[in-house]
């Protein structure tokens, strides 16, 4: 009875890890695929990954019990704890000192009061306002 | 209890398939180098999530062996790409003056 209690408990904490495991996964995926410039997608697959990947992992080491597995899997989520962070901040910064420049102006955060425009109209205005912003940089270029 | 964690197994290698598929999306469609090269990243990251996953399944201890290997390999590949990417060349030494853009002497 007590055998069976705990393998019910093992069941639930191992589903609910890999659960929230796979939503990160695949919200990380959907990011990285819908988002509208590198950055952004950047931010969207370094955080998701690294979350996703220790949960599920941690799942599978409480499905593993105590045993050779899971100290292998504990290894190889430590070691995914230390190079996934580190491989997504190198990649962000080869792309910065490449001059990979963020997508501005197109998009911006509501002012305090202000309503979001209907589509079309925002896209007109986010328009002109990146040609402005090009028109102001020559400008300070020719000076 | 097994069957249940058997099915829940599956459940997870399916769905990380899913993921992957996505990423496979940024990775042929990727505007910029960069793109790729993240993509690729995360791919390798599922992999080793998949590798574990699927060896739990069969019941065969030696995937997370090759998931250990492949954890450590994705990340020396990418650093290796970026690295020849950003100076066009592999044996440059780390102690690069910064600011020197291409990693050659000036002089």
């Amino acid at each position: 009875m007590n055998g069976d209690l705990l393998h019910i408990l093992q069941f639930v904490i191992s589903a609910v890890l890999m659960a929230g495991g796979i939503f990160f996964v695949i919200a990380g995926a959907v990011g990285v695929l819908r988002l509208p410039d590198f950055y952004t997608r950047m931010h969207a697959a370094g955080m998701t990954d690294t979350l996703g990947a220790e949960m599920i992992l941690l799942g599978l080491i409480v499905q593993a019990g105590l045993s050779q597995t899971s100290l292998k899997l504990a290894l190889i989520a430590f070691l995914l704890f230390l190079t996934s962070p580190t491989a997504t901040h190198a990649v962000i910064g080869a792309a910065h000192h490449a001059g990979l420049k963020p997508k501005l102006g197109k998009y911006r955060a509501l002012a305090p009061g202000e309503e979001p425009l209907a589509k079309s109209k925002a896209k007109a205005q986010a328009k002109s306002k990146v040609k402005s912003a090009r028109k102001s940089r020559a400008k300070k270029r020719v000076k | 209890m097994e069957q249940a964690l058997h099915y829940l197994n599956v459940g997870t290698a399916m769905f990380l398939l899913v993921g992957m598929a996505l990423l496979l999306g940024r990775l042929l469609s990727g505007p910029t180098l960069y793109d790729r090269i993240l993509a690729v990243n995360s791919f390798g990251t599922k992999t080793v999530l998949f590798l574990c996953v699927f060896s739990l399944i069969i019941g065969r201890q030696d995937g997370v062996d090759i998931g250990i290997l492949y954890a450590l390999m994705n990340f020396i590949a990418t650093i290796a790409v970026l690295k020849f990417f950003r100076y066009s060349a592999l044996d440059v030494s780390m102690n690069y003056k910064r600011g020197n853009r291409g990693g050659r002497d000036r002089s």
